[in-house]
């Protein structure tokens, strides 16, 4: 091979730069970090159940848009059987008033910032 | 192929490096527009489109002038246009860009910029503006590319070429139609709302477009050491000469009517392009200028003497295009809005930061035709003979 | 036969044949035809009454404006340039001017009238609008959908009313008190008055009608006989905003 050397100390660099995130968190003890949520009710049922709204909740969101928005439709019937209105700022943080403490903590982790914030009110935004 | 903007003089990479440097203080300050809003340009409720739009719809009809130099060459065999036609071709490349530049610098949105291809609306004209311009970008980039291409390997170009040429045809007038018909199906803005203004964008943009197209022909010798040949030159010019002509009929045609039919609400977008009632008269100031300009390098273009001076060209040229920059720019778009629909007067003076993203959209357009430019010259001066 | 006369033949008989589809795709009356499909369903044709009688009657009065403002928190721009209003009051003589007003009481040019989008049946806004961000719904409403708007101001530009307003900024700061019923907008897409559809979801009258103790402004189905405003326009004279233009405005004032 030419120019073993410097082919092969290239390749360490490479693994051990790729490896750098999962080093980090080993090293800071961040790796068993999990964010921890308070849903900030005592509802126990939300509009879908946990685990789909864990994984899909902003699917739903989309869905809601279109039949809010799109097709004037504000009314929603749940895997409960009940009917909730569909409004992120009236129904969602209905429940999930301290967005900081719900919301946020997943979004903070997982480095995303949804931008549904931007127009839709919750409670820190709320000016009387 | 590329390699070949890879080596060059220091005033070459001198240049490259200023227009570059040009591109990152647009880009800087695009990057404020995208954080505080469109509020830092000079538009407003009442002017919503401004410079941007005003660009867009002057290098637009750059982009289509190329047919000017294709049509002859292909259809006609015009021989002359033999080391100019790529040349057109390639700078209708960077003008396409700098209008999809435009067009997303002024949008208040741009990251969702592809709803439009998610949920088309074929009503919107802005739609099929994306999509002739789009084929008109890949139609031009890739006969253009490939036609190089043959040349530098000294063999016919592929047989597809061709048919792709032919249909670049109509379709750079198509392009140029699509811009006007943005402005002039809209009942809401009299002074757009004509069935000329489709014939005054092309008449303009065959003015304009070939005049650029010598500039930077001349600019070619001089910096690059490649003659495109007198006589295609010349053939150039005197397309200039007859689309301006046609030009100010245009313009002349259109006043008759506004002003013999005297309709007030009318009137009004003329009377304040050209008498800037109740607005700061700085905008019927260029106008006149664009006007004066425009006079000026007719006259010396019908005479052959002054049109066949290769001293006097370049200048005639430069006239022509400020002329109509002015034109069809600002001229076009800010008497649309004034008077405002409940008959207002507002000014529209663009911001520094609108400037200076205006200005790094043509450094990029510079640099392409720099780029491009450097690759046909090197091509076609190592493969001569 | 051979093979180029059958795709001579074959290509012709698809253009013939594509012809009247592409010809649908253009043409302006499919919008029009939108309200007889709602019609046909049952749903509301929706129409404001502005009485020029009684409205400006009382001195400067901004209720309606300032109810609007207050449900959907429209922000307060000092800045024209950067103005948002979805419903405000501006001279007669700028309103009427192409259709004049005879010579009637010299105050008559200056006064004061309510403007807001006109929900037309014919909306200019709606065609060009390239990425149906804005459209209109089948009882008449003419839409804005914020999500998808990409802020290209081609419906400001096509509105003959001015009734469009661009967010030049971020709003926010700019609103007095921001209500939790109603979401904010953002910088970069374009917004103006939506007839209060969120209130006529829960069957309430838009907020400016409401805001109106004098009665100047009366809103309704003009499908319905009995309505305020079908019995109001069937005996009064009323005009409309440009009716040159073919838009069909939805919003009268009565003289």
């Amino acid at each position: 091979m030419y120019d073993r050397g410097k082919i092969i100390t290239g390749i360490i660099l490479f693994v051990i730069v790729l490896l750098i995130p999962f080093l980090y968190n080993s090293f800071t003890g961040r790796a068993a970090y999990v964010p921890e949520l308070t849903t900030g009710t005592s509802e126990k049922e939300c509009v879908g159940p946990k685990a789909f709204m864990r994984t899909d909740h902003m699917k739903l969101l989309d869905v809601w848009k279109e039949t809010a928005v799109r097709q004037g439709v504000r009314t929603y019937r749940a895997h409960n059987g009940k009917t909730y209105t569909i409004s992120l700022s009236g129904t969602c943080i209905e429940c999930h008033a301290q967005k900081e403490q719900f919301c946020d903590r997943c979004h903070d982790y997982a480095g995303i910032t949804p931008k549904c914030w931007n127009c839709h009110v919750y409670e820190k935004v709320v000016r009387k | 192929m590329i390699e070949k903007t890879l080596h060059g003089t220091q005033r070459y990479w001198m240049w490259v490096g200023f227009l570059f440097l040009l591109v990152v203080i647009g880009f800087v300050s695009y990057l404020v527009q995208l954080r505080e809003g469109l509020g830092i340009t000079g538009m407003g409720r009442d002017i919503s489109w401004g410079l941007y739009i005003a660009n867009f719809t002057f290098l637009v009809g750059i982009a289509a002038s190329a047919v000017m130099v294709v049509l002859p060459y292909y259809l006609h065999n015009v021989k002359q246009f033999g080391k100019i036609t790529i040349l057109g071709e390639f700078l209708a490349v960077a003008a396409v860009v700098m209008t999809v530049l435009f067009i997303i610098v002024d949008l208040g949105q741009p990251s969702r910029v592809f709803n439009i291809l998610l949920h088309p609306s074929p009503t919107s004209l802005l739609f099929w503006d994306m999509v002739v311009l789009s084929g008109y970008l890949l139609l031009n980039l890739f006969c253009g590319w490939y036609t190089l291409d043959a040349i530098d390997k000294e063999e016919a170009p592929p047989r597809w070429v061709k048919p792709l040429i032919l249909i670049s045809i109509p379709w750079a007038i198509s392009i140029h139609t699509v811009t006007a018909f943005i402005f002039c199906g809209l009942s809401a803005r009299p002074f757009w709302l004509t069935a000329l203004l489709a014939p005054r964008f092309l008449a303009s943009a065959f003015a304009s477009g070939p005049a650029l197209l010598i500039l930077l022909c001349y600019g070619v010798q001089r910096f690059m050491n490649f003659d495109v040949g007198k006589d295609g030159i010349r053939k150039v010019a005197l397309i200039v000469t007859y689309a301006t002509v046609i030009n100010l009929f245009f313009l002349l045609v259109e006043l008759f009517t506004v002003f013999y039919s005297s309709i007030p609400d009318h009137m009004g977008h003329f009377i304040y392009l050209f008498k800037g009632t109740g607005g700061t008269g700085i905008l019927s100031a260029c106008m006149w200028f664009s006007l004066i300009l425009l006079v000026c390098a007719i006259i010396l273009l019908v005479r052959p003497e002054t049109r066949h001076n290769e001293r006097l060209l370049p200048w005639i040229c430069g006239m022509v295009l400020v002329s109509i920059w002015i034109e069809k720019g600002l001229g076009l778009l800010i008497p649309g809005f004034i008077p405002t629909p409940l008959h207002e007067i507002v000014s529209y003076v663009p911001t520094v930061p609108e400037v200076l993203i205006t200005v790094g959209i043509y450094g990029m357009g510079g640099l392409l035709v720099t780029l491009f430019f450097k690759i046909v010259v090197h091509v076609q001066i190592s493969k001569a003979g | 036969m051979k093979r180029r006369d059958f795709l001579k033949i074959a290509t012709l008989t698809l253009a013939g044949v594509s012809v009247k589809p592409l010809t649908n795709l253009f043409t302006k009356p499919a919008l029009a035809d939108i309200s007889s499909q709602g019609t046909q369903r049952g749903l509301p044709q929706w129409v404001m009454v502005v009485d020029l009688d009684i409205c400006g009657k009382k001195d400067e009065c901004t209720d309606c404006i300032e109810a609007c403002n207050r449900v959907h928190n429209i922000p307060l721009i000092k800045d024209s340039r950067h103005e948002v209003k979805w419903i405000w009051n501006a001279p007669f003589d700028s309103i009427f001017r192409e259709q004049g007003f005879g010579r009637v009481h010299e105050e008559w040019p200056k006064k004061s009238v309510p403007v807001l989008c006109n929900h037309c049946e014919n909306p200019p806004c709606v065609a060009v609008c390239p990425t149906k961000a804005t459209w209109k719904r089948e009882d008449g409403i003419v839409m804005m959908d914020y999500h998808r708007c990409i802020g290209c101001r081609y419906c400001v530009a096509a509105c003959p009313y001015g009734a469009r307003s661009f967010n030049w900024k971020d709003p926010r700061p700019y609103i007095k008190e921001i209500h939790r019923d109603f979401p904010t907008r953002t910088k970069g897409v374009v917004e103006k008055c939506n007839f209060c559809e969120e209130r006529l979801a829960r069957n309430l009258v838009p907020a400016c009608v409401e805001a109106c103790k004098e009665g100047g402004l009366i809103f309704g189905d003009i499908r319905k006989e009995d309505s305020m405003v079908r019995k109001i326009l069937s005996t009064r004279l009323s005009i409309r905003r440009k009716p040159h233009l073919g838009t069909e405005p939805k919003v009268y004032y009565l003289l």
